[in-house]
C-alpha cells in the first residue's frame, strides 16, 4: 500500500482542502503528495503554532483545514491549542509523526515521545495511535468525527507505521 | 498619536470590513470603539493575528485587514516570510507599531531601537510595505484596500492605551458571528 497515497486521498475525499505543515522526516513522502495535488492547497509554516493560525483563519474562511508535524511541536503548540483551537471550538485535524518510538535511531527524540500522549491526554485531546499500516484503515473515519466534534484530534503515527528507517 | 486615537480616527474605514483583531488592550479599544459582527478578537494567543488574518484572506475573496503590534510580529516573525510568499490581493497586515508590548504595561520592545520592522517584512518578500506616522494611517489604509495588492502597512505612533473594559463575549459567539459575516 502507498501510505502517502492513501492518507492524501482521505483528505481530498473528505474536503480538505487547506493544509499546512512543518516537516519531519517520516512525513517527507505525503508532504510531498499533499503539495503536487490539485485540490490541495498547501502552505508550509515555519513554526508550528503559526500553522495553528492560519488553519484556524482558512477554517473561518470556509475551508477544511489540516496540520502535518512532527510530535516534538506538541511542545510548542499548548497555547495556541488551549486559547485559539479549543477556546473558539474549531476543528484540526493533526497528523503527526511520532518520533522517539520503537525503530527510532535518534535518541534525543523519545525525549519529547515520553511526554506526547500525556500532553495529549492532559489536554483533553481525542488520540489516535498508528502503529501498523493497516491502521490507516481508520484516518477516513478519524476526519469525520473530527470535523462532526469541532476539536483538535491528534494522528500518531510512529516509523513502524511508516515502515522503519531503512539504515539510518 | 497612541493605538486607541488612531482606531478612533479609522473607524469609519474598518466599518464592515472583515478584521482579525490583536490580543489584548488593542481588542478592548476596537471592541468599544466599534464593535461589529466582521470583528474577529484573538483573545489569548500572542503572535498569531498576523497568521489568522492569512488564513482567512487566503481562504475566501473579501478583504481582510488584520490589526496587529510589534512585539506580536517580533513572536511570530516566520509570519512574514509566510505572508511575503503567500501574500493574496485581498490581505492587509496593519502593525500598529508603537515600540512596546502595551498591553502588560509599555515595556519597550526592539522596534524603539534599532530593528526596523517595514526592512524585515521587504526582506522577508512583501512587495507591497508601506510605513507611515499615525496621523496618515486612514489616507494609508484606504489606499491599501483600493489597490487591493496585498499590502503590509507599518504604523508608527506613541505607546500607550486608553482604559476600556475587558471583552466579556463569548469566544464561540465571536467565531460564529465572524464567519456568518464572511459567508453573507
Ligand atoms: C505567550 C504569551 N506571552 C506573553 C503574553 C502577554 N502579552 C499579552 S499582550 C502582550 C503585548 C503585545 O504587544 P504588541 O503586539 O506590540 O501589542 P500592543 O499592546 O503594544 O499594541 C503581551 C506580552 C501572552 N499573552 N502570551
Ligand atoms: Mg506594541
Amino acid at each position: 500500500m502507498n501510505l502517502d497515497k492513501k492518507i492524501t486521498d482521505d483528505l481530498v475525499a473528505n474536503d480538505i482542502s487547506f493544509v499546512t505543515t512543518v516537516p519531519c522526516k517520516q512525513l517527507a513522502g505525503v508532504i510531498e503528495e499533499i503539495d503536487q495535488h490539485p485540490d490541495i492547497f498547501h502552505i508550509p509554516s515555519n513554526k508550528e503554532d503559526e500553522g495553528m493560525g492560519l488553519c484556524a483563519g482558512a477554517w473561518m474562511g470556509g475551508k477544511r483545514p489540516m496540520i502535518i508535524m512532527q510530535n516534538t511541536a506538541i511542545g510548542v503548540t499548548i497555547n495556541t491549542l488551549a486559547t485559539l483551537t479549543q477556546y473558539y471550538r474549531m476543528p484540526l485535524p493533526m497528523l503527526i509523526s511520532y518520533r522517539g518510538e520503537l525503530r527510532e535511531p535518534v535518541a534525543c527524540q523519545v525525549e519529547m515521545a515520553v511526554h506526547t500522549k500525556a500532553l495529549l491526554a492532559q489536554m483533553n485531546i481525542p488520540t489516535y495511535h498508528f502503529h501498523n499500516q493497516s491502521d490507516v484503515e481508520e484516518l477516513d473515519m478519524i476526519l469525520k468525527y473530527t470535523f462532526m466534534c469541532n476539536k483538535p484530534v491528534a494522528i500518531l503515527t510512529d516509523a513502524n507505521f511508516w515502515g522503519g528507517y531503512g539504515d539510518q | 498619536m497612541i493605538r486607541s486615537e488612531i482606531l478612533k480616527e479609522i473607524a469609519p474605514i474598518l466599518k464592515d470590513q472583515l478584521i482579525v483583531c490583536n490580543i489584548g488592550i488593542p481588542s478592548q479599544e476596537l471592541h468599544a470603539i466599534m464593535d461589529q459582527p466582521s470583528n474577529f478578537y484573538m483573545l489569548g494567543t500572542m503572535g498569531l493575528a498576523s497568521s489568522i488574518g492569512l488564513g482567512v484572506a487566503l481562504a475566501q475573496d473579501k478583504t481582510v485587514i488584520s490589526i496587529d503590534g510589534d512585539g506580536s510580529v517580533l513572536t511570530n516573525l516566520g509570519t512574514l516570510p509566510t505572508i511575503g510568499n503567500n501574500m493574496p490581493k485581498n490581505y492587509i497586515l496593519m502593525i500598529i507599531d508603537n515600540g512596546s508590548y502595551g498591553s502588560t504595561g509599555d515595556q519597550p520592545t526592539y522596534t524603539g531601537r534599532k530593528t526596523d520592522l517595514a526592512a524585515m517584512a521587504r526582506a522577508a518578500g512583501c512587495d507591497n510595505v508601506v510605513e507611515v506616522q499615525d496621523v496618515d494611517t486612514g489616507k494609508a489604509l484606504q489606499e491599501a484596500i483600493d489597490a487591493q495588492v496585498g499590502t503590509v502597512m507599518v504604523v508608527k505612533c506613541d505607546s500607550g492605551n486608553a482604559k476600556m473594559p475587558v471583552i466579556t463575549m463569548d469566544p464561540v459567539i465571536i467565531k460564529d458571528r465572524f464567519m456568518k459575516a464572511i459567508e453573507a
